[in-house]
């Protein structure tokens, strides 16, 4: 493949590909997406969290899994960090902490892949029996 | 914080959550006059004095979820510390400005990073803001924007590798050809 060192070379480059590649996911349809936010405040960059970000880009697409990754501010568990929040269509969001390279493996593995849960979740929107 | 780049992706967070539409982010190196300078312009709803003053105080945070605020004091400290300056000025409802100088052969100066990786990350996060980046050397200058990036990408998702690495592949290549610092 040739060098991309221009805006035209980019364009060229996306127009062979473009064919195979998907379109941008627009916000109506994310609600059918799974959706993954790195937490990216001081403390998750500190921690690793650009990494952590491009873990999952590069795990979700060996895996081939539509899902949509973005970043976020600090959720609080700055003890935690990086803290990742997975959302799974129809699902309620869950937060994992301590998300390093092999723990991004192992949620897209088990929790995003098969549904099964993992260690390292922070208990924050649970409900009890009674609510 | 090893890297000037992870310094700007979080003072860009910064500006983000102070709803700016549009982020300039402008490393200037100067051989010369032995400085390396970085400035961070924003349209975000800005501060006013007395949260200005607070800013580069650790102890001080506009969130809720924590109590300490780290992003610019430790910038702050940072440019301190490699013989440079850091200023900042706002205005509420007009935007953000911020300076860090260093002293570009001071061996404190925090090195560049990996900013091609910083900004794709910065472009495919906030689509939607306009986030120019530009970076000047002796040898010449290299610019890149979103609305660049939108016009040649056009409605691809930036999330696939292609993309992705053709985004990363043009900043790396035009820094290395400007001689961009390490």
């Amino acid at each position: 493949m040739t060098k991309i060192k221009s805006l035209a070379d980019l364009r060229k480059m996306k127009e062979e590909v473009q064919s195979k590649i998907k379109l941008r996911e627009n916000s109506d349809n994310s609600g059918q997406l799974v959706q993954i936010k790195v937490g990216m405040a001081t403390c998750g960059i500190a921690s690793g969290a650009k990494d952590t970000m491009k873990f999952f880009i590069e795990e979700l697409e060996q895996e081939a899994i539509d899902a949509v990754v973005t970043q976020t501010g600090c959720m609080g568990f700055c003890y935690a960090e990086p803290t990742v929040e997975v959302i799974l269509p129809n699902k309620e969001p869950v937060i994992f902490g301590h998300v390093g390279k092999e723990k991004v493996h192992e949620i897209v593995d088990a929790y995003i892949k098969r549904g099964e849960l993992v260690d390292g979740i922070i208990p924050v929107n649970f409900k009890t029996i009674d609510d | 914080m090893r890297t000037l780049s992870e310094h700007i992706l979080d003072i860009a967070q910064n500006s983000t959550r102070a709803g700016a539409k549009m982020i300039e982010i402008i490393v200037e190196e100067s051989k010369k006059k032995d400085l390396c300078s970085l400035t961070i312009s924003d349209n975000g709803c800005g501060m006013d004095e007395e949260t200005l003053k607070q800013a580069t105080n650790p102890f001080f945070t506009s969130r809720t979820t924590r109590k300490v605020g780290l992003g610019l004091p430790l910038l702050k400290q940072k440019a301190e510390d490699a013989g440079g300056s850091f200023s900042l000025k706002s205005e509420p409802g007009k935007g953000t400005k911020l300076r860090a100088e260093f002293q570009l052969s001071n061996i404190d100066r925090p090195p560049m990073g990996d900013i091609w990786d910083t900004l794709y990350l910065l472009f495919l996060s906030y689509r939607d803001i306009q986030l120019v980046y530009r970076h000047v050397t002796a040898n010449g200058e290299f610019s890149i924007s979103t609305s660049e990036l939108n016009e040649a990408l056009g409605d691809v998702s930036w999330q696939e590798k292609e993309i992705r690495n053709g985004i990363i592949e043009l900043i790396k290549a035009n820094l290395g050809e400007i001689g961009a610092a390490k």
